[in-house]
This record gives C-alpha cells, sequence and structure tokens, in this order.
C-alpha cells in the first residue's frame, strides 16, 4: 500500500532530512519526492510505500505530527487511493 | 505520479472547506422478525440490528483514520416499522421504538431510522398504531428517527394521513417543549420517499431492497462554494454550472471509495451513493452561501429559485458518473436551522416559507427544518403538507417536509437544537383557515403522470 505525505509550511533548514528519517526509522520506504519552494513557503509531497513498514498508519501519522510541529510545517499522511479516485478517471 | 496541485487541492478541501463523508448508513431488513408477541418480536429487532452491525462504528472510524477522510455519522436505517408491527397483537409500538433506541446506544450510532410508515395509499393495521405512537416514541427515544410517506405520484396523496399528521407534529412537539421541541426535528412527512436514503430523519430500508446493505452520503457545499469563490468570478452561468459538475464528480468519488471500502470490510453489498448538498452549521458549509456566491446578494431573493435549479442538476450530473450507483435524494438540501446561510437570510427576512416553498420544486428534498410559531393549528401544519406533497406528486419527485412547532414562541424568536441541528429563527406562516379543506379527508386523485404504462 501507499501513501501521500505532504509538509506544507514556512520553509528552514533540514525539513526534508527530518521528515526522511523519521520515515526510514520504521521501515518506510520513499518512492517520490517533488517539493517546491514559493517564496517562503515550503510545499512538499512524498509518495511512500507502507508494505513494510514497522507500525501502523495511524502511528506514522501521530510520529510525523511531531515532525511537523518541531519544523513549524503542517504533516499530512493520506490513502494514495483517496487522490486517485478523485483526479483519475 | 500524482499532480501535486490534485493532491493540494484535495487537502485544502478537507482542511479547510468541510469536505466530508457525511454518513455511512447501514440499511437493515427487519421483515424476518415479526411475531404476534410484541415482546418477542421487538427482541428479534435488537438482536438482528446489533448483530449485523455490531462491526459498523469501528469500520467507519478505521476507514477514516486509514484514508484520513472524515466521516462524521455511522447511521442505520430499518424496514418500517409498520409493516414489522402489522402482525402484533399489542398495538403499543412504542416498545419497537424503544428496542431500537437501544441498539443504536449498544452500537454507538448517532442515529437510527425507520420508525416509519407507507400509506401512500392507504393504513394497514400496523401504520396506524405507529402513526399514533409518533409523539411518544420521539419522547421516550433520543435517537430514533420516523418519517411517513403519505402521498406518491402514482398513488396520488392520503389526505387522511395529511390530517393526522399535522396533529402528530404539534403533539411531537408539545411532548418536547421542554427539548426545544426537538422531536419533530426527527420526524419527516415525506411525498415520493426514496427507499434508499441513507440521510436522516428520512432514512428508511425499503422492502424492495435486499437483507443488508451500505449507503453512503457524501456532502460538501463549503467546496463547492470554494470553488466558485477561487475561479467563478466574470464567468457566464454555463462556466459556473460546469464548475459545479466538476466540483461535485470529485466529491461523490471520495463517496464512492469509502462505500465500496466499507463494503467490502464489512461484507455488506454495496447499495448506492448519495451524492446530497448537505449543509451544517458551521460558517462556510452553507448551501445558501453557493447561491449568493453565484450572485444573488441574499437566499431568497428573486432569481434563488433558479440558482437553486442550476446547482440541484448540475450536482446530480456531476455526481452522475463518478458512482457507479447514485441514489437516495442527491442533490441540495435546504434545511433552514442547518444552514448558517439561510439563517442569516430568514433573520434578514429576505427567505420566508413561501420562497422556501418555490425553492422546494427545484431542490432534491423538501420543507426542512422550519421552525413555525407554535400556536400554528394543526389543520395549517396538515396544509402545508399537502401543498408540499402536491408539489412532489405532480413533478415526480421526493418532496417532505420538517416543520418544528415551537411552543410558548412566536415569529422572530429562537430554537435551538444544536449539533447538526442548528439553530432555527422562528418563521411567521401564511394567514387564513385551510381547515375545511384539510377535514374533508379522502384521497386526492394521483395526475396524469401516474399513467404511464
Amino acid at each position: 500500500m501507499k501513501a501521500v505525505i505532504t509538509v506544507i509550511g514556512k520553509d528552514s533548514v533540514g525539513i526534508l532530512s527530518k521528515v526522511s528519517s523519521s520515515c526510514a526509522d520504521v521501515g518506510v520506504n520513499i518512492v517520490e519526492v517533488t517539493q517546491s519552494v514559493l517564496q517562503d513557503m515550503f510545499a512538499m509531497i512524498m509518495l511512500v510505500d507502507i508494505e513494510k513498514s514497522t507500525i501502523e498508519l495511524e502511528a506514522l501519522r501521530e510520529r510525523l505530527d511531531k515532525v511537523g510541529e518541531q519544523t513549524g510545517t503542517k504533516v499530512h499522511v493520506m490513502h494514495e487511493d483517496i487522490f486517485n479516485s478523485m483526479h483519475k478517471i | 505520479m500524482l499532480e501535486t496541485k490534485d493532491i493540494l487541492e484535495t487537502i485544502n478541501m478537507i482542511d479547510n472547506e468541510n469536505l466530508d463523508v457525511r454518513t455511512i448508513t447501514m440499511g437493515i431488513s427487519l421483515l424476518d422478525c415479526t411475531d404476534e408477541d410484541i415482546d418477542k418480536a421487538s427482541t428479534k429487532v435488537y438482536d438482528k440490528i446489533c448483530r449485523y452491525a455490531q462491526d459498523l462504528v469501528k469500520t467507519g472510524e478505521d476507514i477514516e483514520r486509514e484514508y484520513g477522510i472524515p466521516i462524521i455519522n455511522k447511521r442505520i436505517s430499518v424496514s418500517p416499522i409498520g409493516m414489522i408491527a402489522a402482525p402484533c397483537q399489542s398495538k403499543n409500538v412504542v416498545k419497537f421504538a424503544k428496542a431500537l433506541d437501544k441498539a443504536a446506544d449498544t452500537l454507538g450510532v448517532n442515529f437510527i431510522g425507520g420508525y416509519s410508515a407507507l400509506v401512500q395509499k392507504g393504513f394497514s393495521s400496523g401504520d396506524y398504531a405507529l402513526i399514533e405512537s409518533i409523539p411518544e416514541a420521539l419522547d421516550v427515544t433520543n435517537k430514533v428517527c420516523s418519517s411517513v410517506n403519505i402521498g406518491s405520484t402514482k398513488a396520488g396523496l392520503n389526505m387522511d394521513a395529511v390530517k393526522m399528521m399535522g396533529k402528530i407534529v404539534k403533539q411531537t412537539a408539545e411532548r418536547t417543549a421542554d427539548r426545544d421541541c426537538i422531536g419533530a426535528a426527527k420526524l419527516v412527512v415525506f411525498c415520493n420517499a426514496p427507499e434508499d436514503n441513507p440521510f436522516m430523519a428520512g432514512a428508511f430500508h425499503g422492502v424492495g431492497e435486499a437483507d443488508c446493505v451500505i449507503n453512503v452520503g457524501v456532502s460538501g457545499p463549503g467546496v463547492v462554494r470554494a470553488a466558485l469563490a477561487k475561479d467563478g468570478n466574470g464567468k457566464s452561468i454555463d462556466e459556473i454550472a460546469d464548475m459545479v459538475k466538476k466540483t461535485a464528480f470529485k466529491i461523490t468519488r471520495m463517496g464512492q471509495l469509502v462505500a465500496k471500502e466499507a463494503s467490502k470490510r464489512l461484507c455488506v453489498p454495496f447499495g448506492i451513493v448519495d451524492l446530497s448538498l448537505a449543509p451544517t452549521p458551521a460558517v462556510g458549509d452553507s448551501v445558501a452561501y453557493i447561491l449568493e456566491e453565484m450572485g444573488l446578494e441574499s437566499c431568497g431573493c428573486h432569481g434563488t429559485t433558479a440558482a437553486l435549479a442550476l446547482l440541484n442538476d448540475a450536482v446530480k450530473k456531476g455526481g452522475v458518473m463518478a458512482s457507479s450507483h447514485v441514489g437516495g435524494l442527491s442533490g441540495a438540501f435546504i434545511p433552514v436551522s442547518e444552514d448558517a446561510g439561510m439563517i442569516a437570510a430568514a433573520k434578514r427576512g429576505t427567505l420566508d416559507i413561501t420562497k422556501l416553498e418555490c425553492m422546494t420544486a427545484v431542490c432534491s428534498v423538501g420543507l426542512d427544518m422550519i421552525v413555525i410559531p407554535g400556536d400554528t393549528s394543526a389543520e395549517k401544519i396538515s396544509a402545508i403538507i399537502a401543498d408540499e406533497a402536491a408539489i412532489g406528486m405532480v413533478n415526480s419527485k421526493t418532496t417532505a417536509v420538517r416543520l418544528i412547532p415551537a411552543v410558548g414562541k412566536k415569529a422572530g424568536d429562537e430554537l435551538s437544537f444544536g449539533g447538526l441541528l442548528g439553530t432555527g429563527p422562528v418563521m411567521p406562516i401564511r394567514e387564513g383557515d385551510p381547515s375545511v379543506f384539510i377535514n374533508r379527508g379522502g384521497r386526492l386523485p394521483a395526475p396524469l403522470q401516474a399513467l404511464k404504462n
């Protein structure tokens, strides 16, 4: 199963590294990353494979929420299917 | 890879524009729960509901967590109790209401619908007792919702039932006067009631339905309004209709995903997705604001009916391709007390009951959550029901009436129900006495539209 992690907020040093190491520590594999910085706003979208994750999706969400708090960003973790069903026919 | 803008759009819809799945409703047939002994029958009802729906709330919460989509309500609809009560020797039908309420408490669902009777052409033995018991049933229970279908395009209007329902609505409000007349907010009088509607208070499990089904109601007036606010400036009406269609498509796809997932996990067949724009009292989650975003100064001013017709139609057209089975009410709801924009318009005086009646000719339901003065006569309530049912009957559409007579209050006062039911200003109704017409009784013949065969 794949999930989409989005990180939105004010840009600061090390956001990407903190989110990706937080994923790696629990066996979540990053498949694709896109990021953009518009003025001061940082928007990163990660497609991750959670097949081999050592924790449940809910726990991953809580874990990444904490990273969001530390970095002053808003982090969402959502099932890939939502975006596929809403935006692809 | 998914497009960045699509991902951000979805997240924005959920975070800021109140996009949610309004309800997962499990429909359960109780046709195999009948018994001559009413106590045995209500035990069978309780047991079957608890057996079938034991995982409903947990499954809803699991899907909500895993997918990150808010699923606001988990509900149950059952076969019309009027039919289940028919074989019982005792006519103390309230026992069924208590059994339903107990089941709802045990399972943790927030409403259970189906304390209902279908009397569009006449009363069968259980129906009469059921209707008579509605005021007590809605007084002594918290989660039970009741509906009565008093007419259809095929059958015409049962004017004896119309007459009866005026009294029942009034009595229900009076019995719950100490709780802001909340009983009447859980009672709907239908014409052409849909049998697969997942929304309360009018949900019941139709007689042609499978033993158990999952129906899902999606929502999202806030998303439609935001789409028009963002890109609607200076656009023609065709383009506005197109924007509504596209947004409705996306919302419904999310509902379809949740419906299929819930059906798979609960091992229950998927019934329908109801793609209704159902407002909540939250600011920004209002159907009235969509109409105002289209360019009306205030909901209720001239032009409102046309704007609502556009909205209702575009929602259906957008949603119909997004789901394999669309059903229920599907369109735009206009419940006054549940819609911040409608409440504001009513308080301003631009929205009155006459304009609302016009709007119901083109929206998906009817006169919904309208608070009327407490001293309104039962005959007048019946006459409002008859008018609304006539609109539904002639136009081959569902219409419903959910009026709350505010006991001890007059026009300009306010009733507050809390939660999704909101706050309603008491709206004045028209002068003149219709009681001779209502007291005639009998059946209003079905229109020519009924003769299609």
